[in-house]
């Protein structure tokens, strides 16, 4: 059996890969995409330490990120859309009207 | 299995009545009715408020003294900003009745984040409030600046909210549940490590990035300016004082026993907090962004009614809320008011001569930079009074000396608006306010409740200290 240190592992490394991505692009939808890792870097690790305690908290909380990762993709996008429309570019070094 | 729904109450009335509103939104012609609807629903839920005391779905949603006094914090937060809109957006040309049901959304957000007695719970009240918050901030989809805040906001928000979760995954791995009091408990026997101290750090930082504390406050400015108007009045005190009842909930009782751990951590917070709002708001020329930075600086000093604990130090941060959210409301509402067809009126120098030209408006301004400096009879006075008196009472006189010295400095750029107003003579266009009833009493309830609470304080104190426990 694979054990959980080894999931855990896993799941901290999509999470810094998540963060570093974050901190380091600058186009906002590879951004949303790190958002993204992080948050199933999270999901892995509840996921297992879900099942190696055999409580099922872990699990629920894992299906309400999804649910709220979905909407937040949407939001996300959606504004990238409106900003498009009236600026054409997708990166966050350009969109610097506000300023101090 | 006998589920008790009597404290889900009113967020169930919210959640349904929004739902409801956006509906008829389609069929009426008339959007400020919405806005009139929006209103009556929120009044429909306080009705319901003082019965809904209790525990439901085993501790996972708590109806407390601590959460009712918060909620009744955001429906009076929704009210003002909902009477504040009716005029301003359609001067925007965003009149949309969506708009309304938004606001109710993310008011429900936050009272199900003031009543959460689990981190699940916590997370999706959050959720629920920060996603409609980021649509509210972009709402005027065809000004870029409105598209720019909305962006940094959920890029920011998104971001500290997989910190958020991330520090929940590790409390959940050490302690084996996400109640919060069972975490106190469980914490209560075990010994401290550097994965419990993580977790703490994570959550501390993405609520941290909520209140917007810095060095995490760097989407406030942004956000604040490039928003509508109402909804920056709207989210520099529903999200902000959601984040506080989260972090009095979560760290008093969760993290109890660690308080020697975090306390440290978050007076650091507390001074470099009110050092950048106070000192970063002095050189701005912009009216929306001296005061996103004055509200960074408000949440500085609110933090230490936290770090002071106990009953004494909560009831004086809900005080200081209750106080900043009226002081702050009222001030973007004069804001506001400069705003009209073709004029921003967001810049300093709009305001000079302002007694000449509309003296009624100069007055009332002046009484909320007055309360957000915290000069006597205001209530700012009072806010900031019992926050040292708890921060001295719990043994931290220093961090009081340090806050009053900033409220000292702050006095610059609030006192700079009066003298503009009054000591300046008009120059250009003389200016024509965009008046409304609605926004008038607004503007009415803001002043009176300030004087009142600056006046004659002691019921209101005694509501936070019976709320607080």
């Amino acid at each position: 059996m694979v054990p959980l240190h080894w999931y855990l592992w896993l799941g901290s490394v999509v999470f810094a890969i998540g963060m570093f991505g974050f901190l380091t692009k600058r186009n906002v939808i590879i951004m949303l995409l790190s958002i993204e890792l992080m948050l199933n870097g999270v999901n892995i690790s509840l996921v297992a330490l879900s099942h190696y305690m055999q409580d099922l908290r872990g699990q629920i909380l894992v299906f309400f990120i999804i649910v709220v990762a979905a909407a937040e993709a949407a939001i996300g996008l959606a504004i990238v859309i409106a900003l498009f429309r009236n600026k054409a570019t997708a990166h966050v070094d350009e969109i610097t009207g506000m300023k101090g | 299995m006998e589920i008790n729904i009597q404290p889900l109450v009113p967020e169930i009335i919210m959640a349904v009545l929004a739902l409801l509103l956006l509906l008829l939104e389609l069929f009426v012609r008339r959007k400020e009715t919405v806005g009139l609807l929006c209103i009556a629903s929120v009044t429909v839920a306080a009705y319901y408020m003082p019965q809904s005391f209790g525990k439901a779905f085993g501790g996972m949603f708590i109806s407390d003294g601590y959460s009712v006094f918060f909620k009744f914090l955001f429906f009076i937060n929704l009210i003002l900003t909902v009477l504040l809109s009716i005029r301003y957006i359609v001067i925007e040309r965003v009149n949309h009745g969506e708009y309304y049901a938004l606001m109710m959304l993310s008011t429900l957000g936050m009272m199900i984040m003031a009543s959460a007695g689990d981190l699940i719970v916590l997370y999706l009240g959050l959720e629920l409030m920060a996603l409609s918050t980021y649509i509210l901030a972009g709402f005027i989809r065809h000004d870029i600046r409105s598209n720019e805040a909305a962006l940094k906001y959920f890029l920011l928000g998104a971001f500290s909210s997989a910190i958020l979760l991330y520090g929940i995954t590790m409390i959940y791995g050490r302690t084996g549940t996400t109640g919060i009091a069972l975490i106190g408990a469980a914490l209560a026997e075990g010994t401290v490590d550097p994965v419990l101290l993580l977790s703490v750090t994570a959550l501390l930082v993405a609520l941290g990035f909520k209140i917007a504390l810095a060095p995490f406050h760097m989407w406030a400015p942004d956000a604040y300016e490039g928003a509508p108007t109402s909804v920056t009045a709207f989210m520099s005190v529903g999200p902000k004082a959601a984040g506080f009842a989260a972090l009095g909930r979560v760290f008093l009782t969760g993290f109890g026993p660690l308080t020697g751990e975090w306390s440290v951590i978050l007076i650091v917070l507390s001074v470099l907090t009110m050092a950048v709002g106070n000192i970063l708001a002095i050189q701005q020329q912009n009216i929306k962004r001296m005061l996103a930075y004055s509200s960074v600086a408000h949440a500085g000093y609110a933090v230490i009614g936290v770090i002071a604990a106990g009953a004494e130090g909560l009831s004086s941060m809900m005080n200081y809320l209750f106080i900043y959210a009226l002081m702050n409301i009222g001030a973007f509402a004069v804001v506001i008011t400069l705003r009209s067809e073709g004029f921003q009126g967001e810049s300093l120098h709009d305001y000079k001569g302002l007694s000449r030209t509309h003296p009624v408006a100069a007055a009332v301004m002046l009484v909320f930079m007055f309360s957000l400096t915290g000069i006597p009879p205001t209530a700012g006075f009072i806010g900031k009074f019992y926050i040292f008196k708890a921060a001295v009472a719990a043994g931290y006189a220093w961090l009081a000396v340090v806050a009053v010295v900033f409220s000292v400095i702050s006095a610059f750029f609030y006192l700079r608006v009066v003298m503009y107003m009054y000591m300046h003579e008009p120059e250009g266009e003389p200016l024509t306010l965009s008046l409304s009833p609605a926004i008038g009493l607004a503007l009415l309830i803001t002043t009176v409740m300030v004087l009142i609470v600056g006046i004659y304080p002691s019921p209101f104190l005694a509501f936070a200290r019976i709320a607080a426990g």
